[in-house]
């Protein structure tokens, strides 16, 4: 099995700076929203209560975020060992995905002071959708920082601790892939309290195994994507065998989601709804247009061995999880008439500096710890 | 029974015994007591031994006891003659000079704990208080050497409540209402410029029918007069509810006898009973509001005599107006140019850089193509 | 693929555990829940309403909640809708020329707060019990202690009654109570008190559902006496009965409400929306707890997992 290695390199560097600026102009309006109210800095309204800061960063982010449960429950789970050289920087994307998804949520949340709250046994909630993602998502984030642990302890040559940790790791590994198997079926099952406010292009009974079919979907094509741009990016080999064959599952489990989407929406006599031509029609032929390209393209097996056509079909997979969420927990939210959405400068300004620190922290984490393969290895 | 009419009478100055009773009963029902009150009020203001009052005027205009001279319910005449017995006015004494000082020490002598004593006019502290002297006596010295011997002391006007004009801005005599000064004893005021003359009267029968002060506010003002709001009890009020009001001094809205809110009327700050008793007695309609005018808050401290005349109102109770939102409102934050644009923008720097990147792993696949060897070693 | 056939079959059979856990096997709702027998609510009559909006001024000062500007005066309290500010609403339905009162083709008011479901979406979507069903009265109120302004509650709502104080630094969620602080005084919701026609009528939701029943029995032009202000009050308003819309609105609604409406509009034109007679918080929890099973769905798919990463990590070694 081969190793990891750091990649060394400058820090400080271009796209450090510009990735810094942002993140630093949203933390500026972070500090602007703790002092005068998520009012002052984004659109949200007691019509629509979440916006982009719950449907980007963390209903679409955690889904990105999802490269480490699904390479986990390749390598672990099914037993492919040869994906191992891929699993060290997905779950680095997958832990600063999740820690971020984490931060977005304690600015998001109005009474973030009580925010312990939900760890206190006489305030739980039970039959609460929100108590159950809420607390895996936090469990979930430690565990990946644990799963992650290896690379600091091998980074700084601890031995005796790294000894003892893989001893007991496989139980992280197990409880890592448990807990986004529940966490994000139950982030579909969130919007599905809000009844008829939600399209019934997206309002059904199936969602939590359709999110949960298309965050798996997802993490196989981050990790894909991934690596593309880190081969780009660093100058270094591409993975391209690997990403093949690992991206051979992606269509299937396409072709899994639309079967149980189609199936779901014939079954509950809503396709006339695809035909409406209003803007929620039109967003979900975009959605699904979004699904069915990589479909198709990813299961040509000569589509799989080139590198750029890896690469769109990964981008396009990513799009369609992407505009499923953003459909389902905003387009095809309406609360009645009269309400409007759209985020205000500072909202999107806040996110963007949230996926810039979230690239940002990843450039120097490779650069500095052991989580890229080791390419004389490869 | 006609014998017993005819003292009666007698004993009230002329008028009839029904129209005194009548008296009475309005005079009851002004101070919100029950209608039984009536009969009561009847046997304590026929009383024989008539209650000795002394009134002493400090800075003031003489408006207040001008405003007293007009009542009519009872007339002034039957006041004095019959119902109190005013041991000491600078205005209404008719002795003058030493003869009437020697008259109120001997009154404040012989009715110990047992007068009313009522004050107009603001006391100067300043400098001594040689700004106002009587006898060769200051203003303070007077009120500090009466007071303690009174059985109740009344401020009648906004001046001896709580400064009224003399303690405007600059106050050049440190003029003070007798409500600071007069240590120990509860002070009713009865704030106004000059003051409902029929407040002063339901405070001294209600105090000579039950031996005890009315229900005072926290400001010493009887709450049967000053617990609400003029605004409340408005004869325009509808007007400011539908949102009609007066822009200017004449204009048509004016004319048509709109809400003076914008006028700046102080009604809606102003606790006072003009709304609902109007004033002095003189028909219909008679009060600023009224007459056309805003109230400028003559009795309310801070507000009259230190707010201008013509800035608006702070309200004290907030109530809607009779318009009514739709059922489905246009509410929160659509598209802004700013936010669009950042959003284009993202949008636009994505699928640049992803085709970007797509053409150069296209220009990657041709060259490991035509070099026909493993690509790995290639990139190195 | 260098799979081993043994390990495709394991994984075939874990992969089934993930779906079976996942697909909603018996897509049954979670048994209704019942009206308490003494829970506590009111009957909106539109019919009655004569848009006095005594009910709004008394809320605001009962409950202490500040005025609304939405016109630049500032003069008045007129908020356009429910907010952090208002939990009490008065609106108006025109159409036409908008003459006839409770007409179609007419106008009528609607007043809007709260509605106390039977089954609350927001009681079953808060995650730290913030929001509550007394199990006596019924009546669904709100725990800033407990709180986290995650806005849950508002998402689920069907009727967006929860709102937040989107301009606060330290926002706390707002709607009515049914002024069940002025209960435990002896008193009762303050808009019932200060209605001045009888148009909100407080009462056991029981005894309100037979009297709203039997003024849909009664023919328009008979005279009627309305009870004013609470369902038991001496105070009656003789008056000729209108025509109202044939629905009770509330009786079944999203599971059923503690408020009640009748009105002479059907009630979509009042802004109210159509739901099912099964609430949404039914439907989710029973959805939530087919898939997870009390937990021990989670416990034997962690189970399962912890023995294949088990193995197969130790292979390696």
């Amino acid at each position: 099995m081969g190793g990891f290695k750091p990649l060394g390199g400058k820090i400080i560097t271009k796209p450090f700076l510009v990735l810094a600026a942002f993140a630093l102009f949203a933390g500026i309006l972070i500090i602007k929203r703790f002092i005068f109210g998520i009012g002052a800095v984004s659109n949200m309204s007691d019509g629509y209560p979440w916006g982009i800061w719950i449907a980007y960063d963390v209903v679409v982010g955690t889904a990105f975020a999802c490269g480490g449960y699904a390479m986990a429950l390749l390598i672990y789970v099914f037993n492919k060992k040869t994906y191992y050289p891929l699993i060290r920087a997905a779950i680095l994307a997958s832990m600063f995905g999740y820690t971020l998804a984490g931060v977005s949520i304690f600015f998001d949340v109005g009474r973030y002071w009580q925010a312990y709250n939900l760890i206190l046994p006489w305030y739980a909630q039970l039959n609460s959708v929100m108590f159950e993602v809420a607390l895996c998502v936090t469990t979930y984030i430690m565990v990946l920082w644990i799963e992650f642990t290896p690379a600091f302890l091998e980074r700084w040559n601890k031995e005796k601790v790294l000894k003892v940790l893989k001893k007991v790791l496989f139980a992280f590994i197990a409880i890592g892939v448990l807990l986004p198997t529940m966490h994000q079926s139950s982030l579909g099952l969130l919007i599905y309290i809000a009844g008829q406010k939600v399209s019934p292009l997206w309002q059904t009974d199936f969602i939590p195994l359709l999110f949960l079919i298309s965050s798996i979907t997802m993490g196989y094509a981050i990790v894909v994507f991934e690596s593309i741009i880190s081969s780009l990016g660093f100058r270094r080999p591409m993975e391209t065998p690997l990403l093949s064959k690992l991206s051979a599952i992606i269509p299937k489990l396409i072709l899994l989601y639309l079967v149980f989407r189609f199936g779901d929406l014939l079954w509950r006599g809503q396709l006339g709804a695809i035909l409406r031509l209003d803007i929620k029609s039109f967003m979900f032929i975009i959605e699904n247009i979004l699904y069915i390209a990589p479909m198709v393209i990813l299961f040509r097996p000569v589509n799989r061995e080139r590198p750029r056509m890896l690469f769109i079909g990964a981008v396009l997979m990513l799009l369609a999880g992407a505009v499923y969420r953003f459909n389902a927990f905003l387009i095809g939210f309406d609360p009645g008439p009269g309400w409007h959405y759209f985020p205000s400068f500072s909202e999107t300004m806040i996110t963007l500096g949230i996926i810039a620190l979230e690239v940002l922290l990843y450039l120097v984490v490779v650069k500095t710890l052991p989580v890229l393969p080791d390419v004389k290895h490869a | 029974m006609k014998e017993h009419e005819a003292e009666v009478r007698k004993k009230l100055g002329g008028i009839s015994r029904r129209d005194f009773l009548r008296y009475c009963t309005v005079m009851a029902a002004g101070m919100g007591l029950p209608l039984g009150m009536g009969a009561k009020i009847a046997e304590a203001i026929t009383n024989p031994k008539r209650p000795p009052v002394i009134w002493l005027s400090f800075q003031e205009c003489t408006g207040c006891v001008e405003s007293l001279l007009r009542s009519t319910h009872p007339t002034l005449e039957h006041l004095l003659l019959d119902l109190i017995s005013l041991d000491y006015s600078e205005t209404l004494s008719v002795a003058a000079g030493h003869q009437v000082e020697a008259a109120k020490q001997k009154s404040i002598q012989e009715n110990k704990g047992k007068f009313i004593l009522v004050v107009d006019g603001s006391v100067p502290t300043k400098e001594g208080g040689i700004y106002c002297k009587i006898g060769g006596k200051t203003a303070l010295e007077i009120l500090n050497e009466t007071y303690p011997h009174a059985a109740a002391v009344i401020a009648m006007g906004s001046c001896s409540s709580w400064g009224g004009i003399p303690a405007a801005g600059p106050n050049p005599t440190g003029a003070k209402g007798i409500t600071e000064l007069v240590k120990g004893k509860p002070v009713v005021t009865i704030p106004g410029c000059p003051p409902n003359p029929y407040n002063l009267l339901s405070t001294v029968i209600h105090f000579l029918t039950l031996k005890k002060l009315p229900e005072l506010d926290e400001k010493g003002r009887p709450t049967f007069a000053y617990s609400r709001v003029i605004h409340e009890n408005c004869e325009r009020r509808p007007h400011f509810d539908a949102g009609r009001f007066a822009i200017q001094y004449g204009d048509e809205n004016h004319r048509k006898g709109y809400c003076l809110y914008k006028l700046g009327c102080k009604g809606p700050e102003t606790f006072n009973n003009c709304s609902t008793l109007q004033f002095g007695d003189t028909g219909a309609g008679t009060w600023p509001v009224g007459a056309g005018h805003p109230c400028f808050g003559c009795s309310e401290k801070g507000v009259g005599f230190s707010t201008p005349l013509h800035t608006l109102a702070r309200l004290h109770t907030v109530t809607p107006p009779s318009t009514y939102p739709r059922i489905h409102e246009e509410k929160g934050g659509g598209a802004t140019v700013l936010g669009a644009a950042v959003v284009a923008g993202v949008a636009g720097a994505a699928i640049g850089a992803g085709a970007t990147l797509a053409k150069r792993l296209g220009e990657h696949e041709r060259d490991a193509e035509k070099k026909e060897e493993h690509p790995r070693k290639k990139e190195k | 693929m260098d799979m081993k056939r043994r390990d495709f079959l394991k994984g075939v059979a874990y992969g089934g555990l993930l779906l079976a856990a996942d697909v909603p096997s018996a897509l049954a709702a979670r048994a209704p829940k019942a009206l308490p027998p003494e829970a506590v609510g009111f009957l909106y009559d539109a019919t009655l309403c004569i848009g006095c909006k005594a009910c709004v001024a008394a809320c605001k000062q009962y409950n202490n909640m500040p005025p609304e500007h939405s016109t630049t005066d500032n003069i008045y309290d007129n908020p356009l809708d429910l907010s952090g500010k208002t939990l009490n609403i008065i609106k108006l339905y025109t159409h036409g020329a908008g003459v006839e009162k409770d007409k179609e083709n007419g106008f009528s008011y609607v007043k809007r707060q709260c509605m106390h479901c039977i089954d609350p979406s927001c009681v079953s979507a808060c995650p730290v019990s913030a929001l509550t069903k007394d199990p006596k009265t019924g009546i669904v109120s709100y725990n800033k202690d407990a709180c986290i302004g995650c806005r849950y509650c508002q998402v689920a709502c069907p009727y967006n009654i929860p709102k937040f104080e989107w301009d606060e630094p330290f926002p706390q969620i707002r709607k009515c109570q049914l002024c069940s602080h002025r209960l435990k005084e002896g008193k009762y919701a303050a808009c019932c008190e200060f209605c001045p026609t009888g148009a909100s009528l407080y009462g056991k939701v029981t005894d309100l559902q037979a009297e709203a029943r039997r003024r849909l029995t009664l023919r328009p032009g008979d005279e009627y006496e309305f009870p004013v202000a609470h369902i038991n009050s001496d105070q009656k308003s003789l008056r000729a009965v209108e025509q109202y819309y044939p629905y009770l609105y509330g009786e079944k609604d999203g599971g059923g409400t503690q408020i009640l409406m009748l009105a002479g509009v059907p009630f979509d034109k009042l802004g109210m929306p159509k739901l099912s007679e099964v609430s949404d918080a039914a439907r989710s929890e029973g959805l939530q707890h087919t898939i997870y099973k009390g937990m021990i769905a989670p416990v034997a798919l962690l189970g399962g997992l912890l023995y294949a990463v088990y193995r197969n990590t130790k292979k390696d070694e």
